[in-house]
Formats: structure tokens, sequence, C-alpha cells
């Protein structure tokens, strides 16, 4: 349970405005100097201490991620924020976006600072249309007050941030399909290694960093690592903005400490589910390219990385996405399915071949078509598109199939028998 | 050196190495269909992963390197499954038309499917299909084979300049195409096709006619240009089915230009099989005998210094040495290597040899480009240069006509005194010259072709020794950045046989006008088939070639003789590189390799011709020039020596030898198939 002070996003509901004079009695651009003057080095051993892990889905250490990035190198280094939210079920960087605007560009600030960027960018997504504006007209604010630019917040530090608007293909905010993207090549991943740290965008060292991370990190700095880390669980530090909806009776964005039951998580802000506890089926913990996970194990599961792995399946980037008996599951995860055989950038074999071979069988379960062996096939495709590709788009495509017939395998077998039976006496 | 673990064997690699490259080395064989050695890294087919100790996924071997105490097992029971999956996955959307495709025999994925695929599909699912694309007059795309290796989009980027080919689409809707759906405008598109890995690219002209194990296979080099490829000519029936190129890391690596690609069916048109003689304006059928009798006749009417005797673009080294033993038994002086007004008269071999080499071109840093346009006169130099280009750091210009070349030059008018003012330091590329380590000049070989042609040589001679174009330590050439780009297969051999006449300014405007004058009574065509013969009309002209052209247009005599696909036969290339070209066709009807046809000749008369094999003309082109004809293969190092005269130079523009890359010599002007390229792609943008 979060406590009241410690809430980092305290205009998450949107009730003030994301404007300056509002952002700054929240306590944005409070301080920033101060931060600066300490150094790069006390920055980055900070958010080490912090234990923060990216919030984009991966959970990657941040500060582990910074320390990749060469201190001395001729090249110019870049900072990228990663606005390129589309995960179905997620919307948490949106509403950072519109609400909490100014909470991101201090945040660019000071982890530019940290890296020695002189020049950010930030990847929106093309459909954040409202929210670029927002976004733009924060920045715009902030160099008149000249917060950023030249001599940032009286810093010494220059710094440029430049909004880029995507052109709405999901992959693309894969972290180097987003470096393509942004110069201006089709959004198709990048073999890695050479990872984005040492050639990134342009061929010049690159980190790229999730919305939610880089929002968090003034305030980690200003209240400090222990204070952070003392949210949550070991490992799992910090408080999370977690997105619910589905079949709930209040859809909504809560930022909650790392750990907490999902049960709790529910009931408390979501209103419960549709039709009571009981009426659950199963709940996508972390947008839709996680393995689902069904009510028993909904029943106890804690809502952080480590936990959720244990289970087989992933926090992601917290989009809970619940279930009720009314579902049609077949429905749905087909439904996932196409999403990922249509956003499959194409590149590599298995992701491309492989989810529209997975699309079509889950079809075929949903018209109950189908034999009991393709059930078998299915587990096996996916298997063999997990871990093959060159991206994580494979195995998000893989997972919740996986997930499916994990949990629900004598749903599929029951519709395949319901219709064979039909057939039969027809 | 590093150390590394490969399938339980201990290996030593070169750090740097991918995982492919070290397997390749130790003879171990992984499946690949994006990789390709002189391509970007793609790694999108996923059909080379390895297993990596440590590493909980299966790593495609061909982008990652090896790193010190790396272990790597290549046929492990994840391996084989993580390909077993990808071959499954490329399959399921691969037609089954392997017994109608152009690529059967040769397909790397029917191969490759031969030890992972699976004996039935799993995918009984409607398969995909995709529209065909129009890549021009030469490819033929049937783009439902396409497995999305994109070699061709890296190809065309890459090698070839154009970035005309891209991927269109998301997913399993990805389709290879040219965006415009225009004809691909590259004068090295027909490597698409052998890099192709699947039936997607097939060759246009050959489609669907015979199966490559079907052909026979002649290692030969091509004379369509003065590059000399090496290429493999597979024939069947007497008749050149297509042509295809060997891996030659010193000339063509392993491409070649669509002209030598498909230039072959020009040797099925208008060929010469017959002796001809020309009676009252017509000609007729004769035999070789009367064809033989005639010309002693002639010969026996005139004397020496009324003769003349001219080389065509594609003649081959043995043919030209006996016509210079025969006409000069005759007394005859009157030789001409060239079909224009060139000046070769005293040249040392240095002064017309490309002598950078054309690997030679990877190692340099400054090109200046002279009168030549390298893209249609020699497109595997220009590929090279392209090569070296894309490494960076390197500037290239030109003098000359303004030219499409497919990299970035400097075009610095076109005008020969602009190199009088790079020499006098006028210049800001004089600085640039000086200041570089291994520069090179290009010279076209229509500068022989220029009144001031001594003056722009001296010039360039003079430019060679005060700039480090040509660096000595001691009495050895260190750099050697001095070049002529010969666009004439026979040119360099010519020249070392000296087929030149010691007369000076003997040329062809000398030759029109001593017709004209009847005081040429005999001209003896071998090959040369762009002599405007209606010029010659007081001579008797006697043309021995393999095509009718313009040099038989008016002939009194046509000899038949072979092209080079039909003759072994000796060529000289660019760079003074001896070369073979073998046998893989006869000549059609009566006619006969052109040496025999010289000896036959020559036994009329009162020759010593006592050549009975091709192997006795070479002892002869031995004794003549030993040192030359004596290596094959090599290129020899030629002695610097002072060449040209202090003259002035003129301000005359220079032009270009090639204004239609198709069709410019007899075998291409032939070919249906490059007239249809010359419409479809020359007209517009090349």
């Amino acid at each position: 349970m979060l406590k009241n002070q410690d809430y980092i996003f305290r205009n998450l509901n949107g009730y003030n405005s994301y404007k300056l004079s509002d952002a700054r009695k929240r306590g944005d651009w409070s301080n920033t100097k101060k931060i600066i003057q300490k150094g790069a080095e006390w920055i980055i051993e900070e958010i080490k201490l912090s234990g923060l892990r990216g919030r984009g889905g991966a959970g990657f250490p941040t500060g582990l991620k910074w320390s990749f990035i060469p201190k001395k190198s001729d090249l110019p280094k870049y900072l990228i924020i990663n606005a390129d939210e589309s995960e179905p079920g997620t919307c948490k960087d949106r509403d950072v976006i519109r609400y909490e605007a100014h909470k991101l560009l201090e945040g660019c600030l000071l982890s530019s600072f940290a890296l020695g960027v002189k020049t950010c960018y930030i990847y929106i997504r093309g459909e954040f249309y409202n929210e670029s504006k927002i976004l733009q007209a924060a920045i715009d604010e902030a160099y008149q007050n000249k917060l950023l630019g030249k001599n940032a917040c009286n810093s010494s530090w220059n710094l440029d941030i430049f909004l880029h608007r995507g052109a709405g293909a999901y992959i693309a905010g894969e972290e180097t399909a987003l470096l393509e993207s942004l110069e201006g090549k089709k959004a198709q991943p990048r073999l890695k290694p050479p990872y984005p740290a040492s050639t990134g965008l342009y061929g010049c060292p690159t980190t790229v960093n999730n919305v939610e991370t880089i929002a968090a990190i003034p305030d980690i700095l200003k209240k400090g690592a222990i204070w952070f880390s003392g949210i949550g669980k070991p490992n799992n530090t910090g408080s999370k903005i977690f997105c619910i909806s589905g079949h709930i009776n209040k859809p909504c964005n809560v930022e909650e400490e790392l750990g907490i039951p999902l049960k709790e998580l529910i009931e408390k802000y979501a209103g419960g589910v549709v039709g009571g506890w009981n009426n659950l089926l199963a709940v996508i913990p972390g947008g839709s390219s996680v393995p689902l996970i069904n009510k028993k194990i909904a029943d106890s599961v804690l809502m952080d990385f480590d936990s959720l792995e244990e289970v087989n399946s992933s926090l992601g980037t917290a989009g809970v996405i619940v279930m009720n008996k009314s579902t049609n599951l077949l429905k749905a995860i087909a439904r996932i399915s196409r999403f990922y055989k249509k956003e499959s950038c194409g590149q590599c074999t298995p992701c491309r071949e492989g989810a529209g071979w997975m699309w079509r069988v889950m079809e075929r379960f949903v018209n109950g078509e189908g034999t009991l062996e393709e059930i078998d096939t299915l587990y096996d495709v996916s298997k063999e598109v997990e871990g093959h590709t060159i991206c994580a788009l494979g195995d998000a495509a893989a997972w919740p199939i996986q997930g499916l017939i994990r949990h629900f395998r004598p749903l599929i077998e029951k519709k395949i028998k319901e219709n064979n039976f039909k057939n039969k006496v027809a | 050196m590093i150390q590394i673990k490969i399938d339980n064997n201990i290996v030593k690699v070169k750090p740097g190495m991918t995982i492919l490259q070290a397997c390749q080395q130790l003879g171990i064989e992984i499946p690949i269909f994006c990789y390709h050695e002189k391509l970007s890294i793609a790694g999108n087919c996923r059909m080379c992963l390895v297993e990596v100790k440590d590493n909980p996924k299966p790593v495609a071997s061909c982008s990652i390197p090896v790193i010190d105490g790396m272990e790597i097992k290549t046929s492990s029971t994840m391996v084989r499954k993580a390909r077993n999956g990808v071959m499954e996955f490329l399959l399921i959307n691969h037609p089954l038309d392997c017994p109608i495709c152009d690529q059967g025999g040769e397909c790397d994925l029917q191969d490759i499917a031969m030890s992972y695929g699976r004996d039935k599909s799993r995918f009984n699912y409607t398969k995909r299909a995709v529209k065909e694309k129009n890549f021009g007059p030469l490819i033929k795309t049937v783009m439902t084979r396409c497995i999305h290796c994109t070699r061709c989009i890296r190809f065309a980027t890459e090698i070839a300049g154009v970035p005309e080919l891209g991927a269109i689409g998301m997913g399993e809707n990805m389709e290879v195409v040219t965006y415009l759906d225009k004809s691909v405008t590259s004068e090295v598109s027909g490597n698409m096709i052998d890099i192709c890995p699947v039936g997607a690219l097939t060759s246009k002209p050959f489609s669907l006619t015979w199966r490559p194990w079907e052909l026979n296979k002649t290692e030969s080099i091509d004379v369509l240009d003065a590059v000399g490829s090496n290429i493999r000519v597979d024939s069947n029936n007497n008749e050149v089915m297509r042509v295809l190129p060997i891996n030659n890391e010193e000339i063509n690596e392993e491409w070649i230009s669509d002209k030598t690609r498909f230039a072959y069916d020009g040797l099925k048109y208008n060929r010469l099989d017959v002796p001809f003689v020309k009676k009252n304006g017509l000609y007729k059928k004769t035999s070789w005998d009367n064809a033989f009798n005639l010309i002693k006749k002639e010969v026996l009417k005139t004397s020496g210094n009324k003769m003349s005797a001219i080389i065509g673009n594609q003649t081959d080294c043995e043919s030209i040495i006996l016509l210079k033993d025969l006409f000069t038994f005759f007394g005859c002086d009157n030789f001409l290597c060239s079909q224009n007004n060139s000046m070769y008269k005293s040249l040392p071999r240095f002064a017309y040899c490309f002598n950078t080499t054309i690997a030679g071109i990877d190692d340099s840093d400054l090109c200046l480009l002279v009168g030549t346009n390298p893209r249609t006169e020699a497109s595997m130099v220009n590929t090279r240069i392209r090569k070296r280009y894309l490494e960076g750091n390197y500037e290239i210009f030109s003098i000359g006509p303004k030219m499409d070349l497919n990299y970035d030059c400097k075009h610095l008018g076109n005008n020969p005194q602009i190199l009088e003012k790079i020499y006098n330091e006028k210049h800001f590329l004089s600085k640039k010259i000086r200041k570089s380590k291994k520069p090179i000049i290009i010279l076209g070989d229509n500068i022989f072709n220029r009144k001031d042609a001594e003056a722009i040589l001296g010039l360039v001679y003079r430019m060679c020794i005060k700039f480090p174009i040509i660096q000595k330590q001691k009495n050895d050439i260190i750099w050697n950045g001095y070049n002529i780009l010969h666009h004439a297969a026979s040119r360099v051999g010519a020249l070392d046989l000296n087929f030149i006449s010691s007369k000076p300014d003997f040329n062809l405007d000398k030759i029109y006008s001593l017709s004209k004058k009847k005081e040429l009574d005999l001209v003896y065509l071998l090959g040369a088939d762009e002599i405007e013969t209606k010029k010659l009309e007081n001579s008797f002209v006697i043309y021995q070639g393999h095509h009718g052209g313009y040099g038989s247009k008016n002939a009194d005599i046509i000899l038949p003789g072979s092209a080079f696909t039909e003759k072994n036969a000796t060529f000289i290339n660019l760079e003074g590189r001896l070369q073979q070209t073998f046998k893989s066709c006869n000549p059609p009807g009566e006619a006969k390799e052109d040496w025999k046809i010289i000896v036959a000749l020559g036994k009329r008369f009162n020759t010593k011709f006592n050549y009975f094999s091709v192997e006795d003309v070479k002892n002869r082109l031995r004794k003549v020039n030993p040192i030359v004809f004596s290596s094959v293969n090599t290129i020899i190092k030629n002695k610097f020596l002072k060449f040209g005269k202090k003259r002035n130079i003129s301000n005359l523009p220079f032009d270009l030898p090639i204004t239609n890359f198709y069709l410019n010599d007899v075998i291409s002007k032939s070919s249906k198939i490059m007239k249809k390229c010359s419409d479809e792609i020359n007209n517009k943008n090349l």
C-alpha cells in the first residue's frame, strides 16, 4: 500500500493542469540545479542504488543500462524517450504525458545531464495527437522559462529536446526499430549486438528509456535512492502505474507499489471484477504480449517482475486486462494473435510466417474447427517462434497462445469436440 | 588471435570474425539464406542459428562476433530444432513449384530443405500468393517464391548503387518491390539473379529453357569490354544458353555486367556462316577456296605499301599476330589497331595499361576520372570504385562530359586545360592530390583519339612525377596511380604485339583519304566493324568476322570467323593480364576459327606458316613478346619510361567512346535482349 506522501505522479487523475505553474506546485523543476551540481556520477550511482527497473516492459535495471554508455566518446550521445506506447491494455505513458508532462521533461534534463547528452528525442506514438500537442506546449513552456535549451535551469548544461511523432507501427516501440524509424527508415528492429549503448542513433551511443522510467527519475533524485528502494520488494523496488482494464467496474490508471497483490489491486482501485471475484476467468497481467494467468494464480499472485515470472507470466508494462466468465477466451486470444500477425515487421522468418500461422489456427479454434492434434502443433509452432527472432515481437506473439494452452487447453478441446459432435449429428 | 571452441574443437580465430566465418574456416557448414559475404549483414533469415554456451536462446551466427573463450555448438538438439522450425516457416508459404522453377537444381532452399525440412507439411491452410513485379527486361520475378532474405535489396543499394528496391508492407504481407514498378536501372542488375537464393528472381531470357544440369559448362572470359570478367558459358546444342560470373577477386569479384550476362543471344543472330563474294553489288555464297583465290589475285595485283590491315575490338591475340606476320610478308606496314584516329605510336607498355590494377583501386584514396565514364566503359571497374567509395574517405573527381555515376563524383568541367591548371597548382585539386597518399588518375582511351593526345599524355606524365601518383622507392614503383581505361578487349593485346604502323600520323582518316586518292588498293578488316566501308569504295575490302555489321556492309569478300565463345584464344585485359577464352560451341556453318583462316590464307602465298594448332600460334606469340605472353593470369610490372610530349593542349572538350551501354559492339548490337534493355532502360535513365 503506497503511502500518501510517496506518490510520484500526483496528478495522474488529471485534476490539475499539466502546465508549468501547476507542475511547480506539485514540486516539479524544484532543486533541479542543485541536483545537477551534485554531478553525473552521483546521479547514476543514485539510480543504481534505487534499483529502478525499466518501466517499458522488459524490466532492465535503468542504472545498469546507463552505465553501458561510454563516458569518453568523440561522438555525440543521444537520449531517446520511448513514448510509442502501443501495447494493448497499456495507457500509462499517455496519462503521464497528458497530466505530468513537466515531470517527464525534468527527468529528461536530469538523465541527459547524467549521461552527457545534449540532444534528446521524444518519440511519441503517431496516434497520440493531442498528447503530442500537450507535450510540445510543455516543451515550449520549459524553453521560455529557460528550463531547457542553453544553460538549462542555470546549470550551465545545454539540452535540446525534440518531439518526433511516429507513423503508427507497434514495432516502432522496440528500441532499435525506434532508432530506425527516427532515422527515417522503415521501423525494423536491428541486430544486437551492437547494442544502442555503443552504436545507436546515427551510429552514436544512445539510451532509450520509457516515459515512466524517466518521469520517475526527478523524484528519486530529490527524495533519495533509499526512499525509493524502501518501497516495494527487494529487486522490485518503487512504485509503478498499473493500467487496469477489461471486465471491471471502474477501469483506471493507478500508481501503486510493486508487489501489491493482484486481487487487492483490482478490488480496491478498479471496483472489482464485474460479477464478483468468483466470476473471474483469467487475467493478462502485463499488456497483451504476456501469457495470461487463470483465477487460481490470480487469487494470490503479487504484481511485481519476479513474482509474475515465477508463474510463467510477466509484469510487462503492467497493463492488467481482466476477463470474467462472459469472455470468449479463444476469441480474445485470436484477436491478440491477429494484432501480432498484423504488427510483425516482416523482417525475420519465424515471426513473419509464424504469427500468421498461429493466428490462422486460433481462428479455426474459435469456430470450433480443427483437430485435437492441432493444439499440439500450435504449441509447437509457438515454441518455434519464441526465442528465434531478432526482437521480442516473436515472443510476444507466442506467449499469449502458450498461456492459453497452458491454462485453458480443456476449453479448446471442448470447443472442438462439441463442433465435431455437431458435424456428426448433421 | 583468440581461442574458441566449436563442437568440441578448440580453434584459434582472428578477433572480429563472426561465428559463421569461424565455422566456415573450420569446414563446418552452416545453412544460410540472407547472409552474403559481399553484402551487409541482415541476420533476418534465422537459418544460421547456433547454440552458444550460457545463452538461453540460439544466436544468429552470421551477425555475432566471436568472443574469447566462446563455446559454440552447431549441431546440438537445440540448434537442430531451431533450424527445423525456421525451415518449416520458410516453406509454409513457399510454393511447391520446383518442377517448373528455373532455380531448380541450383536452389539454396531446395538444398537446405533436404537436411532440415520436414517430410510432411503441418500447414494445411491457404498459402500466400504475391503478384509479380516488374524488374525490367532482364529479371523475371515470381514473388510468391520470395523468402524475404533481402539480398536483392541490399545488392541494389550497396553494390549497384541504385536504391530502387525495397520491402513494403508488414508481417506476412511484406513484399520486395521496385517501389514504382519500373525497371531496375542498373548496369549490374543481373547479379540479383545469382544472389537470389530461391527462384524469385530468375533470368528472363533463360526462363523455362533448360535445366542447369543439362548444360555444358565452359569457364571462359568476357570480351565485350576490356575488363576480361571471368565467366562461365553454359551451352547446349551448340548454342550459348546463359552466361554466369566466376569468382575472381582480382577482376570482377563475383559480379558481371548485364551486357556480359545477357548479350549472348546476339551470338545467334546476324551471323556470317559462309564466305561471301560481292558481284555487281550483290553478295553471293562462295567456297573458301574461291575466296582465297580471289584474295590472292587482288594481293598479287598490288604492292605492300598500298595495303592496310585494321583489327576490331574483339580480335584475339593469335589472329592479330598472324595477320601482322602475313601483311609484313606482303611488305605492308599500314597497321591500325583501333577504328578511329588514335595515336599509340612509341608508347611504353606502362602508358597504355591500367597500372593500379582493378583490385588496387581498393587501396587508393583519391580518384580523378579524365574523359571516361567507367560505368559504361568498364562496369566492373566502376563497381570497384563504388566499393572503395562506400568504405569512406574517398573523393572522386571527373574532367569530361557530365555523367550519371552511382557514387558522388565532383565534376570539374569538360576542358583538358583543367589538367594544366592542376599541374601548375592553380586548382584546388592540386593540394588534394599532393596530400593524398595513394591517388589514382584514370584516363579514357578516347584521349588517344585527340589531336593533342601526346600533349595530354606528356602533361599527365609530368603530373605523375610531380604528384604522388607514381611513387618510387629506389628503383621500385611502390604506388602506381596512372591508368588508361580501355573499352576494347583487343587493344592492349594489339599494342603488346605492336600492331601499329611505323609511319607517323597513320590513322583512319589517312586510310580514308588514301582510298579516295586511289592510293590504297586493299584493306583487310579483321573484325573491324565500326569502319565506314563506304569511304573505302576505291579499295578491295576483305572483311573477316563473326557478325554482319558496318564493316561487312560494302566489303568485297566476307570471311566468316568465330566469336569469343567459339575459340580458344588469348586476350589481354586492360590491366595487361593475359587470359584465355575457351571454346564452348562450334562456329556456325562453314565459319572457322580466326587464326585458321589467316593461316590458310597465308599458305596461298610463300609464307612459312607452319601452324597446326593454337599452341603453335601461342609459341609464336611467346616469341614475339616473351615477357607478356609467357605469364598467364598475372600482371607484369611495367617499367616507368617517359612518354608523351610537351606541347600545347587545346580546349576541345573530351568525348566518351560509348554512348549506349547496351548497344556498343557487334554482338550486343545483334542482341534482341540488349535492344530491349536499350529501349526500356537506357533511353530513360542510364
